[in-house]
């Protein structure tokens, strides 16, 4: 009785805190799908969870009922209940209902799992390839078919199908864009499919899902869906990016033009620009054009020299060395204006 | 010579420090090592509990600098782990070791020597995981420690995670097999396996689990060491090796480890409504049945852990719907619970307390649990706070209220003092309120997009209110804790003497003899006649249980020092390898290694050759014990 | 268990004729039932790593039939001694059991002896441990049976040498057939090891 009043008391501080909070924001929650794949998995939630409501109220009630009903009154002391062994008819029901609700559930369960693990069967024309490596602690973004290699910003077109080959560099990851779909590991020396699709333009927010170092949780990245004009125009800029190299074709000021040779001489072993320069840190080609630092952080001039300077400041366990004593302040205004110049867009 | 508050909390006058610090080192009494269990859960509990608070305390606010990184995953890594192996495992064995043998009518295990040997190396075991907090930093792959991270990717830590669960694991597979013994040789005449009490069912098919699925985690933490130690490729996959192999082992174990916590509580639930509802057990048989499927289906659902490893979608299925499965047996458990206070008279104990608020919060973690099974929705809760609040709405909601339950219900039977109701009834109001509002805004976190083992979340995501909330309830659940602590200490000063049929309506051997129980639990073996052949007899007008012997002397077991020292040995043995760095150093370490196996086959040894032929306690004694205790 | 009981009043089966015999009798098959579960993972890692050989040498290149052969036949044989050992027990003929424990202990030292050489071998062909994930799984394999022949040795020497004084009572008694036990078992993974390792790897590509 007590009990019952108490959690019914505790009932409108959870309603008032999730109204508070909605369900999540927009881009960022489950609960908010934007996409075929996420609006499947939402409408799965939702049967699940009305089935398992209905189980939730059966049992409260009885519950309910039994404790108030049966609880020991004053004056009762010598009151022996009758010793029931059981009720076969009783036993029989609630194993029966059980599996009647189970079958009922089973049956969305088996189709979706199958239809959201259905890849490689559509049209090679009608969906975009893209290869997605997870390294320690930022994501690599391949597109075989256009040839352009990014990190951290994901560019999709609104609409179409997109297939997702997935993989690590060095640890299990899982890739994750709870607005869009759910998630799929990546696996050192093994590729896994996902496919998804964004119904409308706007940035979502990507994540690591599986536990893979220090920071784990700064592992984030964003899908940009355009429309499918926009993306073809991002391709082609991309591409011609990835083709010209890092010194042409491009009017820097003389303080990026110091930067330009720190970064060669500095940064180049790791970071490629185009098609040039090393493949263990992320290809930073368009990099003036993202939206965040290290997939989280506001994308500034300051925020980015503070990032030369002691990157494990901010990303707790990243490969990147310290910059802070080996380049002069000098040098790093300079690779940061540098930096900001790498733009592809025409 | 039998536990009471007094031989527990002060050293005896006259024989002082050393004499108390030897009883308790070298017994093999089943009740006292019921004891050690508890306290040593007990200590690991406040420290995973202050972990725990850590955590939310990191967690109150976005972008929040207290704990991150590496320290943040840390203190994950030991919540976890502790609570499962060092909390939550312990208390089950003490309850196991203070009630079955009572519960069947033995004067003790079939193995008391091997049951002090686990308790030792369970307790080691924990104390060689957390001295890795002095010795240069925790370990930090999460409690299921998955490869590569954990063997090619982590320190020092990770070392003291394998060797220290793998004593620990040791321990707990021996007491496994000592109470499938127990049960199945040493039950009185007249108690048939279907009229044993349903906490020794369960601590029946726990223990099989246990024979079971250990050995799996013993083969997945070698396979990490000699990938650590000696360079193995077991999984490195630049070399060949394959990482979901651990993911397979680990939950080949891991899902079987989660059924090994539930099911003893679900028996304790048993006991503890049966006897507060004035009522049999309803539906005994399909109890039982429930028990041993649900024991079964624990080893076929495995990869419901790994639904996004990418195994395609015909084995996730095939998983999904034996996950489901499982539904129906734990369902039949609920309402069989719910229709045993049907027609009772429930009296609103602490320990009735728990048990009944257990029923909703277990049947919410349960609902969760059917709803993650379905492998496409699973996508979206997979590695999110959806799962780590199912999870704990299962084991705190599941395992830990039962555990209080029984905490509070057999207190009196183990120290012969009953808890403090009053105290008790705080310290279940703050702790169970406490606990809804910690983990059930968890769910929505989860989906709204916040993944697990997250140290920060970034502010503008919405996730902050719920994170504010969770985090309050955390200090709810910890004032109930701290009250619980203080009734136990109150309880050991001022605390009622317990009779032996200590809430009047015992209905299982147990209650039957004196509380504390005598140190040869029962003077004369008890006849059993029934289910509740306790009840039976009152209801006969009977005081006293059938007895099926003559009063006469009875056979104990020496106690040895003999466990303590095999669990030094095999901690030894851990340290040689946990320092063996590679060089010059590697020798000196394997050198103790090596004498720690040396030590270890010395007191094996030692125990073959000489036999134990322990001592009688005499029909006097036993007569005058019988006397003086309060009946 | 007093040691006032002398041959004559012994039972049939004295191995199981006390409680504790009894215990001890089912709690071995049990732990058995564990140790089962321990091999069933190990077999479980090499059979799925048992290709992957990394550029190193690979099963087929390795192994030769005659050597395991031999190691089959005589670990078969001792779990034959080992059954005459418990069949001596049984018609308490100390002496009788004490040798052919000296037997089953013989046998599996050369047992040992035949498989570091193997070994050594592998090793001299750049089969080592940290090689490839079959290496690996090969050695833990392998090698965690070999530890448990070696623990059986000691284990059975141990209890051989204590014979001589304590002879055959309901106290030892059990303690002799849970030895032999655990030496069947030994045996019967050997058979697992010596199908599943050796024949496959040398047969099956």
């Amino acid at each position: 009785m007590k009990k019952w009043r108490q959690s019914l008391r505790l009932l409108p501080l959870f309603l008032a805190a999730l109204a508070l909070s909605g369900c999540g924001k927009e881009g960022v929650s489950a609960l908010k799908p934007e996409g075929e794949v996420a609006k499947e998995q939402a409408s799965l939630m939702l049967i699940s969870l009305l089935i398992m409501i209905v189980v939730v109220l059966v049992v409260g009630f009885l519950f309910t009922y039994a404790m108030i009903k049966y609880r020991k009154r004053p004056g009762q002391e010598d009151y022996i209940p009758k010793q029931v062994e059981g009720n076969t008819k009783l036993e029989l029901t609630w194993t029966i209902i059980p599996i009647i609700l189970l079958c009922i559930l089973a049956v969305p369960t088996i189709s979706k799992t199958f239809a959201l693990s259905d890849n490689n069967t559509s049209k090679k024309s009608d969906v975009l390839k893209i290869k997605v490596t997870g390294h320690q602690f930022w994501w690599e973004f391949e597109y075989p078919d256009q040839k352009i290699t990014t990190a951290q910003d994901l560019y999709i077109p609104v609409g179409k199908k997109v297939e997702f080959d997935i993989t690590s560099k060095d640890l299990i990851h899982a890739f994750w864009v709870p607005a869009l779909g759910g998630k799929q590991d990546a696996n050192p020396g093994q590729t896994n499919h996902l496919w998804l699709k964004a119904d409308k333009e706007g940035t979502y927010k990507g994540r690591c899902a599986e536990l893979c170092g220090s920071s784990h949780a700064l592992m984030y990245f964003n899908v940009k869906a355009v429309s499918d004009k926009e993306f073809k125009h991002w391709v082609k800029d991309m591409k011609a990016g990835m083709k010209s190299a890092p010194d042409k074709d491009r009017v820097l000021t003389a303080s990026a033009k110091q930067g330009e040779e720190v970064f060669k001489n500095n940064c180049m072993s790791c970071h490629a620009v185009g098609n040039k320069g090393g493949q263990i840190g992320p290809n930073l080609t368009n990099f003036a054009d993202r939206d965040n630092i290290g997939g989280f952080e506001k994308h500034t001039k300051s925020e980015v020299k503070k990032w030369i300077k002691d990157p494990e400041s901010i990303k707790p366990g990243a490969k990147m060395p310290k910059f802070g004593k080996k380049l002069t302040d000098d040098q790093i205004n300079a690779l940061a204006d540098y930096l900001f110049t790498l733009s592809v867009k025409q | 010579m039998s536990v009471n508050a007094e031989s527990l909390m002060q050293p005896n006058q006259k024989n002082g420090l050393f004499s108390w610090l030897k009883t308790w080192l070298t017994t093999v009494d089943h009740k006292k090592i019921a004891v050690l269990y508890l306290f040593g859960g007990g200590l690991f509990f406040l420290i995973g509990g202050i972990e725990a608070m850590l955590i939310r305390l990191q967690l109150t606010a976005p972008e929040n600098h207290f704990l991150t990184g590496s320290a943040y995953n840390q203190v994950l890594t030991m919540h976890g782990t502790t609570m499962i192996f060092f909390v939550a495992m312990p208390m089950i064995f003490a309850f196991m070791n203070a009630v079955v043998p009572l519960q069947i009518g033995a004067r003790d295990v079939a193995f008391p020597f091997v049951n002090a040997l686990g308790f030792w190396l369970f307790f080691l075991g924990g104390i060689i995981l957390n001295l890795s907090w002095f010795l240069g930093g925790a370990p930090e792959a999460g409690w299921t420690a998955y490869a590569p991270l954990s063997t090619e990717y982590l320190g020092r830590g990770m070392d003291f995670y394998v060797l220290g669960l793998q004593v620990a694991g040791a321990g707990t597979l021996m007491g496994g097999i000592n109470f499938l013994v127990t049960i199945i040789n040493m039950r009185a005449p007249g108690m048939t396996f279907m009229r044993m009490p349903l906490f020794t069912w369960t601590a029946f098919v726990t223990s099989a689990l246990i024979l079971f699925a250990f050995p799996a985690l013993t083969v997945g933490l070698f396979e990490i060491f000699f990938d650590r130690l000696f360079g193995g490729n077991f999984f490195n996959a630049t070399n060949g090796g394959n990482s979901i192999i651990f993911e397979h082992i680990f939950w080949i174990f891991g899902h079987p480890e989660v059924y090994i916590l539930i099911l003893p509580s679900f028996g304790i639930l048993s006991e503890v409504i049966s006897t507060f509802s004035k009522k049999r057990l309803f539906g005994y048989h399909s109890m039982v049945f429930a028990t041993i499927l649900i024991g079964f289906l624990a080893f076929m659902v495995w990869v419901h852990h790994m639904f996004t490893v990418g195994l395609g979608p015909i084995a996730n299925t095939i998983f999904a719907l034996a996950t489901m499965a499982i539904a129906v047996p734990t369902g039949i458990k609920i309402f069989n619970w719910i229709f045993t206070m049907w027609g009772g008279q429930i009296r609103f104990t602490t320990a009735n307390l728990y048990a009944v608020s257990f029923i909703p919060t277990f049947v919410m973690g349960g609902v969760t649990g059917v709803m993650l099974a379905i492998p496409a929705a699973d996508f979206q809760f997979q590695d999110s706070y959806f799962v780590v609040a199912h999870f704990h709405y299962v084991i705190v909601g599941g395992v830990i209220l039962g555990l209080f339950a029984g905490l509070y219900y057999w207190w009196p039977k183990m120290f012969g003092r009953c808890l403090n109701e009053t105290l008790g009834k705080i310290n279940f109001w703050f702790f169970f309120i406490g606990f809804h509002v910690t983990f059930f805004p968890q769910h929505f976190l989860g989906l709204m997009g916040m993944p697990r083992r997250y140290f920060t979340y970034l502010p503008g995501e919405h996730l902050t209110t719920l994170n504010v909330v969770s985090s309050i309830g955390a200090i709810g659940m910890a004032i109930g804790v701290i009250t619980l602590v203080v009734n136990i200490v109150y309880t050991f000063v001022k605390g009622e003497k317990a009779e032996g049929d200590a809430w009047g309506t015992g209905r299982t051997l147990e209650w039957s003899i004196p509380s504390p129980a005598p140190e040869y639990n029962f003077a004369q073996t008890p006849l059993v006649k029934g289910i509740d052949t306790y009840w039976k007899e009152k209801m006969d007008g009977n005081k006293k249980v059938t007895a099926a012997e003559p009063l006469g002397d009875v056979h104990m077991p020496s106690p040895s020092i003999m466990p303590f020292l095999m669990s030094i040995s095999l901690t030894i043995v851990s340290f040689g390898f946990i320092f063996s760095d590679k060089g010059v150093h590697r020798t000196v370490s394997f050198a103790v290694a090596g004498i720690g196996i040396a030590m270890m086959l010395g007191c094996m040894l030692v125990r073959s050759i000489k036999d134990d032929s322990g001592f009688h306690i005499h029909k006097e004694e036993i007569i005058e014990t019988e006397k003086g205790m309060s009946k | 268990m007093s040691k006032a009981e002398n041959v004559e009043t012994i039972p049939a089966h004295p191995e199981t004729a006390t409680l504790e015999g009894k215990n001890k009798f089912i709690g071995f098959w049990l732990f058995l039932g564990g140790e089962t579960v321990l091999f069933g993972t190990l077999f479980a890692t090499f059979l799925a790593l048992r290709n992957k050989t990394n550029g190193g040498p690979a099963a087929h290149d390795l192994f030769s039939l005659s050597t395991v052969f031999a190691a089959t036949v005589i670990l078969l044989v001792s779990s034959l001694t080992s059954v005459f050992a418990v069949m001596a027990m049984r018609d308490r003929a100390v002496g009788k059991m004490q040798f052919w424990f000296l037997i089953t202990v013989l046998l599996g030292i050369a047992f040992l002896v035949l498989e570091i050489t193997e070994f050594k071998e592998y090793l001299h062909e750049h089969l080592g441990y940290s090689t490839s994930a079959f290496s690996s799984s090969f050695y833990t394999l392998v090698g965690t049976h070999g530890c448990h022949v070696l623990f059986g040795v000691l284990w059975i020497s141990t209890i051989t040498i204590q014979a001589f004084k304590k002879g055959i009572t309901t106290v030892t008694a059990p303690k002799y057939y849970v030895a032999s036990l655990y030496w069947h078992f030994i045996d019967v993974v050997w058979v697992f090891i010596f199908t599943v390792v050796y024949l496959l790897g040398i047969a099956g590509r």
